[in-house]
């Protein structure tokens, strides 16, 4: 028997941590106090992507999405929507009563975005196998076991176009291709998760919500190169991400998905878990492959890849969680269904962590081509407080900055490389006019700097180097021949590095100097920083027609630099001040102002 | 002989992991989640179990940032140092952490209580500024919330 509604919470990070899992009991135990648990259906699901408006809690049928909802609406939730049969209009997204049956993509943030890497994240429950199996899932390596050579599914995979999500772009086929030609007695199946670029969660959010699927396109990977054994790396930072696929594998393991002689076939094969440890680097493949051989994560030249020398020396298949979750979906659909989406360049869809200074910080899957303005405007809602639009900076530390100008760019692999930025893994950042580009670049560099291996010359000292310049300038002592020194010591890292982290650690200066070449020399000329955010190049000043004289300000200051009389406009001392901004916070009548 | 420092589960994990390859990584996660980090005696203790050398084992402890060599305090506070968490202040919530409670990043509080952990993006970004103590995750953290959430720790 059906139940009446159907109750889906979100179970994603985000939300778990504005106590989701708190709503999911208490609707559990409101369903029983009312009497009609056997009514409803509560499941906790993966990651909707609307996090700004977490948590959700989501009606089946009628589709009704709630949005910032808290343990305690969970009583009305039930007695309202689940009994009375009438909606929560105050938690609905709009807040207003709307037409039954009315489509969630009705919602502007969902109307430009496509699912299927993300197709059954927010749908299903990630630790019940048997939904993931509704839902379609498992149907794509009954195919390949009984249907398909390993030929067809790597043309099937040519045919698709699938380039790797991690954010190199290399097409998966070839990989693959490489790896089942190459001569080894034994090959591995690996799974990158070792999501490093601060400010990305794409990966993290898939596994949480959708671990089958990414089983499911490791054990292709395994039938079609010959492998019996894969490995998934993944951070240790993500507690419930891993404990979702330990359910997932037990799970598959009792359904004979995983294991020996999978549904019959007499193909063997199985995965485990390896934890990584906080390092960057070791999202590069070599490196990475040395931190499961339980090493230092330091890259190793390249030739050999690891598709003819990887995990232990043996023929190895590397792919991020993005590229794995899409293989399913292709082998039932077929390589034309997803060549016929996105770009030329570049096929499917890419899921993006949308962050910053936006309205809806979210997770968001859309189609190849779409541009970077109805991401940042159509489903990102735009710029929050009214602030004006800066840049958006994606490829984390690797990437660059996107202006204005650019925003109408359609995103694929090599649109954004011709501007100056990079696909990345899907970390995309908006700024403000608050945000100092010049302390951002050194943001990014700070953290190169901080996760560079130290193996090769021109990573470890150009890296701090470079570092060196950008605190100086942010200092306000810059240097007219800083500017050119930057350029020296870039091509030197992105020439003479062994991996891609030293390679690219100089984009986020080169392409913020390229487009915002102003805004340094305000900083090296004038010694002024135009948003405000470099502490030594601003002033605090009272502007006298603002100040009453209610001396708050004074009494908060805690280098007494605030000097004036009662009812009469204060002052500050410049000499004494050491601008901690107490006075601005203080004010409630806007009379501090940067300078 | 002397008596193990480890537990008889943490001994049963080294015995089940000993021969497999690539076991260092897995096994330092198990003993930092024994005693909070890996002390000296604890990996002259993996070293002696597994026979790998001390130098090798403080070679991979010192190369992660997951792993700490000195102990946290009763509450570890780490503040998100992701890009959206830093535009949105991250490096503020940090700075008035260290006033209220007299502490740079990586320190303890003479009591023990209190240690602060800057770190790479928690995976809310959704919530930024984020900052979490033992666990408990705090979003869209001001200046001015800072004493309150403390004086529930204290």
């Amino acid at each position: 028997m059906g139940f009446k509604n159907y109750i889906l919470v979100c179970g994603g990070t985000g939300c778990e941590s504005s106590r989701s899992d708190q709503i999911y009991h208490s609707l559990i135990d409101e369903a029983q106090n009312q009497g009609v648990a056997d009514q409803v259906q509560v499941i906790k699901t993966g990651c909707f992507g609307f996090c700004e408006q977490g948590p959700i809690v989501k009606i089946l049928p009628e589709d009704s999405f709630y949005v910032q909802v808290k343990p305690e609406d969970a009583k009305e939730l039930i007695a309202e929507h689940v009994v009375k049969g009438r909606e929560v209009t105050r938690l609905l997204y709009n807040k207003a009563p709307r037409k039954a049956y009315e489509e969630v993509e009705d919602i502007k943030f969902y109307q430009k975005q496509m699912r299927i890497v993300l197709r059954n994240c927010g749908s299903i429950d990630p630790e019940n196998i048997d939904e993931y199996i509704a839902a379609g899932g498992y149907k794509a390596i009954e195919k390949v076991l009984f249907e398909m050579t390993p030929d067809d599914v790597i043309n099937e995979l040519k045919t698709a176009g699938l380039r790797g999500r991690g954010g190199a772009g290399f097409p998966t086929w070839m990989k693959w291709n490489f790896t089942k030609v190459a001569e080894g007695d034994e090959k591995y199946v690996v799974c990158n998760a070792d999501e490093g670029d601060p400010g990305a969660y794409m990966d993290r959010s898939t596994l949480e919500g959708d671990p089958h699927s990414v089983l499911e396109a490791m054990t292709i990977c395994g039938r079609t190169i010959g492998a019996h054994h894969g490995y998934i790396y993944i951070r240790a930072e993500y507690p419930l991400a891993i404990h979702r696929l330990e359910v997932a594998m037990k799970q598959a393991r009792e359904y004979g998905l995983l294991g020996k002689d999978i549904l019959g076939s007499g193909f063997d094969y199985d995965i485990e878990i390896r934890l990584g440890a906080g390092a960057f680097v070791c999202g590069e493949e070599t490196a990475l492959l040395q931190s499961i051989e339980g090493h230092r994560g330091m890259p190793q030249p390249r030739p050999p890849f690891p598709a003819n020398k990887g995990l232990w020396g043996k023929p190895t298949v590397i792919n991020n969680v993005e590229t794995w979750a899409n293989i399913p979906e292709i082998i039932v659909k077929g390589g034309s269904w997803f060549a016929s989406i996105g770009t030329e360049d570049s096929h499917g869809t890419k899921v993006f962590a949308l962050t910053g200074k936006i309205c809806n910080s979210g997770l968001v899957e859309v189609p190849m081509g779409t541009t970077l303005r109805e991401i940042v405007y159509d489903i990102g809602g735009g710029i929050a407080h009214g602030k004006k639009f800066k840049a958006v900076q994606t490829g984390g530390p690797s990437g660059g900055v996107i202006t204005e100008e650019n925003l109408d760019t359609p995103i694929d692999f090599g649109g954004l490389q011709k501007i100056g930025s990079m696909m990345g893994s899907g970390g995309m950042i908006v700024m403000d006019e608050d945000d100092c580009i010049v302390d951002v670049a050194k943001f990014y560099l700070n953290f190169t700097v901080d996760e560079s291996c130290g193996k090769c010359a021109p990573c470890r000292i150009g890296g701090k180097s470079l570092c060196n310049i950008l605190e100086k300038i942010t200092q306000g002592k810059g240097e007219e021949s800083d500017i050119t020194q930057i350029h020296q010591i870039a091509k030197a890292m992105q020439i003479g590095s062994l991996c891609a982290l030293g390679q690219t650690a100089p984009n986020p200066v080169l392409s913020s100097l390229r487009y915002f070449p102003k805004e340094y020399e305000a900083h090296i000329h004038d010694k002024k920083c135009p948003s405000g955010k470099c502490k030594k190049l601003i002033s605090y000043e009272i502007n006298p027609s603002k100040c009453i004289g209610c001396t708050a300000c004074s009494r908060k200051c805690p280098v007494g630099a605030i000097s004036g009389e009662v009812k009469k406009p204060h002052k500050i001392n410049g000499n004494v001040c050491i601008k901690c901004g107490v006075c601005k916070d203080t004010c409630k009548f806007g009379a501090i102002e940067i300078h | 002989m002397a008596q193990s420092i480890f537990s008889d589960e943490l001994n049963a994990y080294l015995a089940e992991w000993k021969d497999k390859p690539g076991n260092l990584i897995m096994i330092l996660h198990r003993v930092q989640e024994e005693f909070g980090y890996v002390s000296r005696e604890a990996a002259d203790e993996v070293s002696r179990q597994l026979g790998i050398p001390l130098a090798t084992i403080w070679g991979v402890l010192t190369f992660y940032h997951f792993f700490k060599l000195n102990k946290p305090g009763k509450y570890n506070i780490q503040v998100c140092l992701g890009t959206a968490c830093y535009l949105k202040g991250g490096d503020i919530i940090i700075d008035e952490l260290g006033k209220e409670l007299g502490l740079t990043v990586g320190g303890l509080t003479e009591d023990g209580k209190f240690s602060l952990e800057a770190v790479r993006c928690v995976g809310c970004c959704g919530l930024a500024p984020v900052m979490t103590i033992s666990g408990e995750v705090f979003g869209k953290v001001t200046k001015n919330q800072i004493a309150g959430i403390l004086d529930k720790f204290a």
